[in-house]
Formats: C-alpha cells, structure tokens, sequence
C-alpha cells in the first residue's frame, strides 16, 4: 500500500499504458472482448484515482505540491521525470479519469470499425492528458502536451464523420503550431536561468523561484509565445476555429473528451506556467487587457454563434468557445476568486459539456442526424433522455443549485473586483448562454412529436443511462455543496496570487473590502501592478 | 618502422579504412564462385566487414577517449583520428550495413543481385570515411570523389532501367560541376595559404585583411560546392532526380551516409579551415538555410512519388542541419553538438521510413506512388504503425528521436539569439507534419489498391527493428546520444 501511496501518479499513467500490451494480442475480429478489455483498463484506471481523494487533503499539508516523484531522466539538459499535484491539477485528474472512463463506455455500440486501434489510441490518450496534469517539469509536459495529439488526430481522422481528414489534420497543425512556439518559450526561460553547478534546469518549482531575475521585455515575449500555444488549446477568440470542425467531425467520445480534458489544457497552461513563471508579463496591465478583452469577445461572440446553428453539436461546440471564455476571464482577473471560479468552471465545463455531448451523440447513434430541425417532441417518446437532458442543460446554463452557478458566479465576482466593466460584459453572456441552450431544448424536446422516425425512438439503456448519472451527480455535488472544490483549491490559487503579486494579502485591507465601489477595485489592480513593478 | 614520414600508428589508424577496402575486393572475387541463388552471401561478407570495422572503432573509443591523447593525427598531418572522426565513422558504417540489410531483397527483385553493389557501397564507405577524418584538402577531395564516383554507379545500377540510367547521368553531370568547383575553391586557398592543410590555412587566413576579395572568391566557390554536395538550395536540384531514378536501396543509402559524410566534411572545412570567414560563411550560410527549408518544405507537399517526395523532405532536414551550423558559427559548441545529434537520429529513422518504402517495390509494382501505401494498415498493421513512428520523427513530434534532433538545434539558435531562425524553423516543423501526414493519411484512412503482400525477409526486419529501436530509444532516452555527440564535438571547441 506504501508503495501504491508513493507512486500512485505513476501508476495512473501506467496503467492505460501497460493495458495496449494486451490490445495487440487479441484478435481484432473479437470485437466483444476488445470492448470489454478497453472499458476495464480504463475503469481500474478511475479506481486508481479514487484513493487520491481521501488522501489528498491530509497528504503533506504544508507543501504546494504533493505526492512527488522526481527521478533523473536526461540528466545533460536537467530534464527530469517529476511528477507532483497540487489542488488544480488533482481535480484535472480526477476529471480526466472520471471522462476517459465514461467516454470509453459511451462509444460500445457506437464504433464498429477497427474496435481494437480505437480503444488502443483512447488508452494512449489518457497517457498523454494524465501526463500534461502531472507533470512539474516543463520538458516533460511538452513531451506529454505533444504525444496526446496523435491519437486524438487517428481519433478524429479515422472514426469522426464526412469531413473527418480535414478536421483532424487542421486540429493537429492548429495545436503543433501553438505548442512549438511555447517549446520556443521554453528554450527562453530555461537558457535564462543557470544553476549555480552550470548547468540549466526544466524543474518548474526550480524556475518559479527565480522569476524575479528575468527582465520585462523577455518574460512578455515568452509570455506571447506560452499564450499563443495555450490560446490555440482552449481555444481562445480567435484561435477557436479549429474547435467547431473537430467537434463536429469527431466520434462522440472524441468529442467529450475533447471539450471536456483537452481544452482544459489550455487554461491549465496558463493557470501552472504562464502566471507563475511570467509573473510581471502576467500582470502588466497591457496583457491583462489584452487577454481579458479576447476573452470577453470569446463569451459574446461564441454566444452569439450558438444561437445562429443548425446543427446541435456544432452549437454546442460553440457555447464551448463561451464557456471557456468565462475560464479565461477568471483567470485573467488575476485575484483569488476568478482563479478559483475559473478551475471550478473548467470542471464544470468538463462535466456539462462532456454531458451535452454524449447526449447528443446517443440521439445521433439512433436517429443519424443531429439537425435540430429534424428532431422534435422527444420528450414525449423519450422521458429518461428528455429529464437528464434537462438536467445537464440547466447545469450549462448556470442555474442555482447546479455546478455551473457556482462557477460562473464566482468568476463575475472576481471579475467584479477587477472590473465591473468586465462583470457586466460576461453577464450578457450568461443571458445569451440561457438563451441558446433554452432554445435548443425546446425545439427538440418538446412540441408534439410529428416525424414518424422519431416516434419510434427507443429511450435509454442501462448502460446509456450509466454514462450520464456521475455526471449529474458531480453536478449536483458542485452546485449543493462546492465547500470541498474551494477547500482543495484554496492553496494553490493562493500560491498563484502570491506569486503574481508578493504584496496581494498584505495590501491595505480597505481595497480589498470595498469591491462594491467600482473605481476601488480598479484601484486595487493598479495598486497590484504597481507594486509588481516597485517589486523588480 | 623504416619510413620517416609514415610511421606504424598511422596504418593503425586506419584499420577500419583498410579492413573495407580488403572486403570490398574479396566480395568481387567471392561474387564468381556464387550460383545466382547464393548471391545473398555476398552481403553476409560484406555485413561480416562492417562488422570488423565497428568493433575496431569501438575499440579505438575505448581506448583513445578513455584512457590515451583525445587525438591522433598522422600521415604528416593530413588525417585527423579524432572523436568526431570516429563517431561520423560509425554512423556511416551503421547506415552502410542498414543499407546492405534493406537491399538483399529488392536486389533478388529487380534482379540486380551483383557483387559489384556490395563492393561499390564498402568502397563509397571507404571514401567517406577518409572524408569525415581528412584535415587536408587534397585528402578531402580525394575521398570526396571516391565516394561521389560509387554512388554515381550506384544510382545507374539498374542498367535496364531508363530513369536509373537518366538519374545516374544528371547526378554525374551536376556532381562533376560542382567537385569543379569545389576544386577551384580549394586552389585558391592553397594560393592563399600556401599549404594544403586546414590548420595552416586557417592561420594565413587570419592575417589577411577582412573583406580580401581573395578570401571571398575562395570562401564562395568552396561554399557553393560543399552545399552541392549536402543538397541545399540553389544547388538541390539534382536530389528528387537522382532520389527518384535510383535503385530505392541506393536512395535510402544517399540520403544517408554520405548526407553525414558530406556534413562531416563542411565541418571540417568551415570550422578548421575557414574559422576566421566564420561571419562570412554564417551570412551565407543563414541565407542558404532559409531559402533550403522553405523550398524543401513547400515542394515536399505536392510530390505525389514517395522518392521525390523523400528526396525534398531530405533538402528540408538539410535546412535544420544548417541552422545548427549558423548557431555553432558563434563559437558555441552546442551548435554543433545539435548537428551531431540530428545526423545520428536522421540516419536512423531515415533508413527506416525507407525499409518500409523498399518494401512496397515487389513483383510488377514499382511501389514508389503515394496511392501504393493505400490503406496500409488493414493489409500489414505492423508495418504501418512502423512507418508512423518513422514519420513522426521525421516530423520531430516527441517522444520520438526526431524530437530530440530538433530540440537541440532550436535550443542552439535560442542560446546564439537567433530568434527568428528558430521561429522559423518551427513553423517550418508545422508544414512539414502536414505533408509527412500525408502518407499516414493514405495509409491509415484509405482504402487498399491491391492486395499482394510485402516484399520482406530477414535482412529487412532486422533493418527495421534496428531502426525503430534506435528512433524510440533516442527519442526516450537521449542520455548517451548527447553524451557522444558532446565528446564528438571536442575536437572543435575545447
């Protein structure tokens, strides 16, 4: 158990790694064992994971980064196998585990073709997306953020629908262009900080001690190059075009974990390197700007978008573009509460989003079209589809006592604090997501029941009905009793603010007290930069 | 020993040299005692040469950079058995013995199986050894032509076959051109020095004044025909004829061993003989390189052939060696280090992308179209997930060897402050996936054109598994790769 506790990181990237041994060994002419193979790893997988929510909180208290493994790995360049979780990555994780488990199980009947390579490249998949959250050296997070992309791109070319290759070649270049230009920030901060031995290091705790050495103009560069790569990922306004293409084209466990893990890369980018390591580009009022103002563009733009679509998956890949940018927001609110309200929302996300998506995609295994026209009145034919449809969707939207309230209240609050410009920007947003979302649900849940095709629907099976209640769960967790989520994110979105801004808890408390006046709290960002600068 | 001049060290430097040399003309009297059927033996001699020629150079490493002087020069100083000199060594021998293992096969196919093949690749390996180790210009250029002259031979191996034949007659064409003016180049830094040997050379060319039109006339021409012979743009165009027409063993061969032999060679020009034009060189060399990854990386995605198609993908790795090269041009080592590192990772998962190419050459399919990789993976998934491993190092993507090769020469720019070189490169690194991805596309999402299967055997799948352990291995764990290439760099920066 001793050993199990010491290298449980290493045993949940282990895991899926080790079950495509099996994979090449049985026939892929048994389609039914394959199946099961795929589900179990990734099932233990999840297991795996589990321990780490009781042992999370009381595992070394003091420390901002927990169950580490550190091991040499290329010792000339100071690369090094370290692995390590902080409260950020630990919910990343756990939803990873949880969507790549219940992605797997959503696509039995769904994929018929090549079952053994789609299950192999989903084990891989969550080698590659587990990797990125654990990984606390910065050359091995490249090589987990660019081995993820392969079977995502077979993932998408080979089982996603009429337009597949061109939406995963674009998918892939969108993201191999970013992540080369942060490998080119990367080169910077590392050649920029030498060891007293000589040499130069990739440890992220190692380089965020040493921020302050590292002048203006350099750390926006790199801080451009980082934000390029992680912009592309999210994908921020207006690096997003990729995102409608893929999610359409993808299969629907594609689909889910894309929208509901590999987006959440981006901002787990920006939430683990960009702010910590650039932590005056990260604050310069000039980029705070700019990546505030994209990312308000981001909410009403993709608002806007979703409102205008045809096609259910196409819409809801579009209020991704909205809901990210709410992630975005906070994050760039640079205060605890938008950092905070951001993680929380990007779980959110992960589990409403994943949920919408594979809603949709049962109703695409039935009827083969996702049109919204084309569909009708299912809740008449469908009751148990129809109320956890309803569910999911009013969790996207932000209603009270559901996950994404929370998330998206406490982002407004932190961005009130910054800005109420800003706050009253991202509202409309939350209208015009109710509006959307609402919209969708009545034109294909209710009103009489007219096509003949959807008439003879069949409701969900047990297995169907599987896929979505952790999910729902989760989301009434968040939303009833969100104490743990903030708990377990408290430390680290502390550390990330003291990072930014050595001074943000010791500022005169009278800033920090009066966010309702609004010229206060712009008083109080320009106060954080200023003391960022006296800082240097 | 006797002779003044000579001494017996230096005849022990070159064992390996001479070891070939003896197998090379044994596998041509051996080649008539063997019925048509036998005719592999010829390559189990010739791989029991390279063999030798391995374990003496291991043995030299251990023993040399272990425990005795980092360095030996002899023949009256024109031959440099140094570190560099033996790790280029053992890459070339490598890359041969891989090229021996791919060609039994295609050779049995074609119907080509000769004893002269084997004999002219020890003899080409031969040349470019002495070209990897020679500091001295007429040693240089001698070897230069021994290997130039077996690989024009090479190329027109197929005697029956025109575009063999066309191929084999451009690439002589433009190789004779540009060993002339290779030649001139090397006259007039002899007229300068006065001397033939790149260490004096370099020393005469110290005390000239900057912007000697002399030094230009003489740092230009050699330039033009040592990026002739590395295949960088303006001077490329032989490379997709010449790739496209040759026997596709003797493509997988050029594109490799002498691409390291040639590199070796430029490093030994540029970096002992012209160090003191380095500014001048790097100008030309920046320019050269750009022009080179952007023609390699455009014109690689419209080829349709899979042998022109490498033939451009080839210019494109040639732009990221040179860029490594830019940035040791700064006097630092890591450049040059990242050089090292790149031919070493490139030989390997070049050779093996080819091993799967050679294998689609079989009975009435020459199998060098794009649309003869259809559907590759329903019909042979081995090999097909194979050749994705291959490609995704050639595109650089971790945790492949490729990646590696690029880290360094990325890192090397960022270090001398070549910033925009390394931006460049890496959108070049964006383009160059797309069309690598090509024939994943064919491969993995297309439907099989036909059915009969791969031309393979023992040589082949030993080809293979060498090359992909290598490819993965480097790519995981780069740790000794680095530390070799450091060692072979010390000869230049100590």
């Amino acid at each position: 158990m001793a050993f199990f506790h010491d290298h449980i990181l290493s045993i949940l990237l282990v895991i899926p790694l080790v079950g495509m041994v099996p994979l090449f060994f049985i026939s892929g002419e048994n389609k039914q064992a394959v199946r099961w193979w795929g589900n179990i790893v990734l099932f233990l997988d999840f297991l795996a994971s589990l321990p780490l929510v009781f042992w999370f909180s009381s595992e070394s208290p003091n420390q901002q980064f927990k169950f580490i493994e550190l091991h040499q790995w290329i010792p000339s360049i100071g690369a090094q196998y370290h692995l390590g979780i902080d409260g950020i990555s630990f919910l990343m994780i756990m939803l990873t585990t949880v969507l790549g488990f219940i992605a797997v199980l959503s696509s039995w009947n769904a994929i018929h073709d090549r079952v053994k390579e789609y299950y192999a490249m989903f084990l891989l998949l969550q080698v590659g997306m587990l990797g990125v959250f654990m990984s606390l050296d910065v050359f091995l997070f490249y090589v987990f953020w660019e081995v993820m992309l392969v079977p995502m791109y077979f993932i998408i070319g080979v089982w996603g629908g009429p337009r597949k290759l061109y939406a995963a070649i674009k998918f892939f270049l969108y993201t191999l262009a970013g992540s080369v230009l942060m490998l080119l920030g990367i080169l910077t901060l590392y050649l920029n900080y030498t060891l007293p031995n000589g040499g130069h290091t990739f440890d992220l705790i190692e380089l965020m001690k040493h921020t302050d050495s590292w002048p203006l103009e350099m750390q926006i560069w790199v801080f451009a190059a980082f934000a390029i790569g992680f912009a592309i990922k999210v994908p921020m306004f207006p690096f997003h075009t990729w995102l409608p293409d893929a999610h359409v084209e993808a299969p629907t466990a594609g689909s889910v974990i894309l929208a509901g893990v590999l987006l959440k890369m981006g901002t787990y980018g920006f939430l683990r390197f960009s702010l910590p390591l650039l932590p005056q580009a990260s604050t310069n009022p000039k980029v705070v700007k700019v990546m505030v103002y994209l990312s308000l563009i981001a909410i009403i733009y993709g608002a806007l978008v979703s409102l205008m679509q045809k096609d259910m998956k196409k819409l809801i890949a579009y209020s991704s573009v909205s809901h990210l940018g709410f992630c975005t927001l906070g994050i760039f609110a640079l205060n605890p509460h938008g950092l905070q309200g951001s993680v929380i929302q990007q779980i959110n996300h992960g589990i409403s989003t994943g949920a919408l998506f594979l809603i949709v995609g049962l109703i695409y295994e039935r009827r083969h079209t996702r049109e919204i026209k084309e569909l009708g009145g299912l809740s008449n034919v469908m009751p148990v589809y129809a109320a956890l449809f309803m569910i999911v969707m009013l969790s996207s939207i932000g209603l009270p006592l559901l996950n994404g309230f929370i998330g998206e209240f406490t982002i407004l609050q932190g961005a009130y604090e910054a800005s109420w410009h800003w706050a009253a920007v991202a509202v409309v947003g939350i209208v015009l997501g109710a509006a959307y979302m609402l919209w969708l649900y009545q034109r294909t849940m209710f009103g009489p029941c007219e096509n003949p095709k959807n008439q003879i629907l069949k409701d969900l099976n047990f297995r169907e009905v599987m896929t979505l209640v952790p999910l729902v769960l989760w989301a009434f967790w968040i939303g009833l009793y969100p104490k743990p989520f903030f708990n377990v994110l408290d430390k680290p979105v502390t550390a990330i603010v003291e990072q930014l801004n050595p001074n943000f808890f010791k500022a005169p408390q009278t800033k920090k007290e009066a966010p309702g006046i609004p010229g206060g709290a712009q008083a109080g960002l320009r106060a954080t930069s200023k003391a960022g600068g006296a800082g240097r | 020993m006797g002779n003044a001049l000579f001494s017996s060290l230096d005849y022990q430097a070159i064992k390996p040299e001479i070891l070939l040399t003896m197998f090379g003309m044994a596998v041509l009297l051996f080649d008539f005692l063997l019925d048509k059927s036998d005719k592999f033996l010829n390559a189990v001699l010739v791989l029991i040469g390279l063999g030798f020629a391995l374990l003496q150079l291991g043995i030299f490493w251990f023993r040399y950079f272990r425990f005795g002087p980092p360095a030996y020069v002899g023949f009256d100083g024109t031959y440099a058995f140094d570190s560099f000199a033996v790790v280029a060594m053992v890459i070339i021998v490598l890359a041969t013995a891989l090229a021996v293992l791919l060609s039994v096969k295609y050779l049995e196919i074609e119907d080509a199986n000769v004893g002269e093949y084997y004999a002219l690749l020890l003899f080409a390996a031969v040349g470019m050894m002495f070209m990897v180790s020679g500091v001295d210009l007429i040693v240089l250029f001698i070897a230069l032509e021994v290997m130039a002259l077996c690989e024009y031979v090479l190329t027109g191996f197929l005697r029956g076959n025109r575009r063999s034949n066309e191929a084999a007659v451009k690439f002589f064409l433009l190789g004779a051109f540009s060993s002339g003016l290779l030649l001139y180049g090397m006259s007039l830094l002899y007229g300068i020095g006065g001397s033939t040997k790149l260490a004096v050379i370099a020393e005469r060319l110290r005390d000239r004044p900057s912007g000697d039109p002399l030094s230009w006339i003489a740092l230009i021409t050699l330039l033009a025909g040592m990026y002739f012979k590395i295949a960088a743009v303006p001077f490329h165009q032989w490379t997709p004829d010449a790739y496209e027409g040759a026997p596709t063993s003797i493509t997988a061969f050029i594109s490799v061993a002498p691409k390291v032999a040639s590199f070796a060679f430029f490093i030994r020009i540029a970096f002992m003989g012209l160090w003191p034009l380095r500014m001048e060189w790097q100008a030309l060399t920046i320019g050269v390189a750009i022009a080179t990854m952007t023609l390699g990386n455009l014109a690689a995605i419209t080829q349709d052939n899979i042998k022109r198609f490498f033939g451009y993908s080839t210019i494109a790795h040639v732009g990221y060696l040179l860029l490594g090269l830019v940035a040791a041009a700064d006097g630092e080592g890591d450049g040059l280090r990242a050089v090292v590192i790149y031919l070493i990772v490139y030989a390997f998962m070049n050779l093996g992308a080819f091993a799967v190419v050679i294998m689609m050459r079989r009975k009435d399919i020459i199998g060098d179209e794009l649309d003869d990789f259809g559907g590759l993976m329903s019909r042979a998934p081995g090999y097909a997930i194979l050749m994705l491993i291959f490609l995704l190092s050639l595109a650089g993507i971790p945790p492949t060897a490729g990646f590696i090769g690029k880290y360094f020469i990325f890192l090397s720019l960022i270090e001398t402050s070549h910033y925009y070189l390394a931006v460049l490169g890496v959108a070049y690194a964006v383009v160059a996936l797309y069309y690598y991805f090509r024939i994943v596309v064919v491969m993995f999402m297309k439907k099989p054109s036909e059915e009969s299967p791969l031309a393979t055997g023992l040589g082949m799948r030993v080809a293979l598994g060498v090359t992909l352990v290598m490819t993965l291995f480097i790519g995981i764990y780069p740790q000794p790769v680095i530390s070799i290439a450091r060692e072979a760099v010390r000869p230049f920066f100590s």
